[in-house]
């Protein structure tokens, strides 16, 4: 019987079993930021430790910082503490900081991937639920809490347990307006929130194989939203030429392939769980509650608490009250203030191309404020150099400086009372993108784009014309 | 500090997927220390914009000085931000008792020190409605004994071994653990190619 990635990454990487049967695993990567770093070099000093292997942790901002002024000091003067300590304690202990400005900082699960840091067979974690985002390459990737940060800094080690492994295979053909974005908002409302928990995610079948990895990033960002510790996608050849020629990757980079290839999982693997997916059932997807998983296709009505009992009638009732929708409406046609195309999970180059290809010499609605904000500093040169913020300013979207923005808006950038805001991010939570009642409806771009142009939650397909010809 | 045996008053904060935002909005996180993150604890649940009191179970007179937080399916679901656990500790809360519990968050919060217990849904109905009748009912959440006991109850509890194990044995802040090996850690970093 062979072994998953899973498996042979752990394998490689774990140094001991612990007393209490948990294992104590090494961290190949690991990435900080200003929200939950800065305190654990606190916790660090507290007990007299230093950073024991600081070429192998990486810094950035990307949270808090403003995406329309980033001039020094901050006007925020929190803001501006959290980035120098985190400045101040990469300094001190010899870290890496990719600073404002210096061509590199943006969302650390951008800049990670685009540097080339991040690479196949590794063990990756951040202080940062999106981690996963890095298992595109065939990583373990983990979110972990300050405290963990805290043990990475010291040790360069995690104690965890190991996870069961659930192949997800997604075959078939996605038809045309149906992205990434939408095969795992369609995973997760088959799985649930919580399907996930004890597993990691392995993404495959034919639609994952065909994925760019800028595709590829946008599934497993968001295997946390389904409850799953962390998400992965064997690498490939794919993988090899994205990496190729990046800045951080090995001097010899034919043989580090070969060495990254074996990593993948072996056709006779075994597995914990398996899913199939059909592509065909896949459609533009939206949310229309307060988690990733209350998601259906544009198509589809908003449900109606009487299809369930117990709790989740609740969940229903309280998502519907929150949102103000109706049950077995349409959730076409509803009315959006705001359009946010960014974060994490659909803020990478490709992801401007898509939404730029299809706004172009169009307008957004009188009623909708629009946003661009790129993932990171090279995205948003390179965005740039091919004209798309023109494209985007011209439509009537505010061009943006780089950072997690609206994602999370711990940043100036906010929902105001109770707007309603067509997302590309990861979360619709309440409150989530900083007004206590903002809606959120999560989208991919082109959908927000659609939204954006329309005024109100669409469909691409029919707001762009797109057929497969177009494609 | 053995956490063998945990004992207090309860408060019941009812919904199934209760995310990390919820627990603490994002605003909150604007800090470079956790010390302070105690009163802002659910705070968006708890309080209007003007900060007056919408009358949340956490702020309940009955409920007051409660020690265990008692709550539905996937508690603590969404971002790993610590500040999560660190709010609930610093509010005084001292261990979470639910239907199921994000992972992140059950980590984090077994690091600090705070006991998460998973309890099926019809000792949690039983255990809410008793405290419900009887606020100042003691709790007690024995680990040993994988146990609630309340009002003369005893409602079974699961949690993983490595975590009971932990706490047991006082070792669910791992970090002098982890520094013990530190000759390994340095051969594991050298194949790897890291060192």
């Amino acid at each position: 019987m062979g072994k998953n990635l899973f498996q042979k990454v752990w394998d490689d990487h774990v140094i001991r079993q612990l007393d209490n049967g948990q294992f104590q695993v090494f961290m190949a990567l690991h990435l900080i930021h200003e929200v939950t770093s800065p305190q654990a070099f606190g916790m660090l000093k507290d007990k007299g430790l230093s950073v024991a292997y600081p070429t192998r942790t990486y810094a950035t901002v990307d949270h808090i910082i403003p995406t329309d002024n980033q001039s020094r000091p901050l006007a925020d003067d929190m803001a501006e503490k959290m980035i120098q300590v985190l400045s101040e304690a990469s300094r001190e202990h010899g870290i890496e900081f990719f600073a404002p400005e210096s061509g590199s900082q943006g969302i650390v699960h951008v800049v990670g991937p685009e540097l080339g840091l991040t690479q196949p067979g590794m063990t990756i974690c951040c202080g940062d639920s999106h981690t996963a985002t890095h298992g595109a390459f065939g990583c373990i990737a983990l979110g972990i809490g300050t405290s963990q940060v805290r043990d990475v800094l010291a040790s360069q080690t995690l104690a965890m347990d190991p996870l069961k492994v659930r192949r997800i295979k997604v075959d078939g053909e996605l038809s045309v307006g149906v992205t990434a974005k939408d095969v795992i908002l369609h995973i997760i409302r088959v799985l649930g929130v919580n399907g996930g928990v004890g597993y990691a995610y392995e993404y495959g079948g034919s639609v994952i194989d065909a994925m760019t990895m800028e595709e590829r990033m946008t599934v497993c960002n968001m295997s946390i939203e389904g409850g799953a510790r962390c998400g992965y996608i064997n690498p490939d050849d794919t993988t090899f030429e994205f990496l190729k020629g990046r800045e951080r990757v090995p001097a010899d980079f034919d043989e580090a392939c070969e060495k990254w290839r074996a990593y993948a999982s072996d056709s006779d693997a075994s597995y914990d769980d398996e899913v199939q997916i059909s592509a065909a059932d896949i459609k533009p997807t939206v949310t229309w509650g307060v988690t990733p998983a209350q998601a259906i296709s544009i198509e589809e009505l908003v449900p109606s608490p009487d299809e369930v009992e117990g709790l989740d009638k609740n969940l229903i009732n309280d998502a519907l009250g929150y949102m103000k929708l109706e049950a077995g409406a349409p959730i076409k046609g509803t009315k959006i203030d705001v359009a946010f195309i960014g974060s994490c999970t659909n803020g990478r180059l490709s992801d401007f191309q898509a939404a730029a290809k299809a706004i172009e010499g169009k307008t957004v609605a009188s009623n909708v404020r629009a946003i661009a904000v790129p993932g990171s500093e090279k995205v948003d040169k390179d965005a740039r150099a091919i004209g798309l913020h023109e494209i985007f300013e011209a439509a009537g979207f505010e061009w943006r400086k780089p950072g997690c923005s609206m994602c999370l808006a711990m940043n100036p950038d906010k929902l105001v009372g109770d707007e309603i805001c067509a997302s590309s991010s990861n979360r619709n939570f309440i409150g989530r993108q900083g007004s206590s009642t903002g809606r959120t409806i999560l989208m991919s771009p082109v959908m927000v784009a659609a939204a954006a142009i329309a005024g109100s939650v669409a469909d691409a397909r029919e707001v762009f014309n797109l057929t497969e010809e177009t494609s | 500090m053995s956490l063998s045996k945990l004992a207090g008053k309860g408060v019941y904060v009812q919904g199934n997927d209760i995310d990390t935002d919820r627990i603490i909005p994002a605003r909150y996180l604007k800090c470079v220390t956790f010390d302070e993150l105690g009163p802002s604890l659910f705070y968006d649940v708890r309080f209007e914009s003007d900060g007056t009191s919408k009358g949340h179970a956490l702020d309940a007179p009955q409920h007051k000085g409660a020690e265990i937080l008692i709550s539905d399916e996937n508690f603590g679901c969404g971002s790993s931000r610590e500040h999560a656990p660190q709010a609930i500790q610093k509010f005084g809360l001292k261990a979470v008792i639910a239907g199921s519990f994000a992972e992140i968050f059950h980590g984090n919060c077994t690091t600090l020190g705070i006991p998460c217990v998973v309890m099926d849904e019809a000792s949690r109905v039983k255990l809410t409605a008793d405290i419900e009748n009887n606020p100042e009912s003691e709790i007690i959440i024995d680990l040993e004994g994988m146990q609630v006991i309340c009002a003369n109850a005893i409602y079974p509890i699961q949690m993983k071994e490595s975590t009971r194990e932990a706490f047991l044995s006082s070792t669910f802040d791992p970090l002098d653990n982890l520094l013990g090996a530190k000759a390994e850690i340095y051969s594991t970093a050298k194949k790897l190619g890291y060192a």
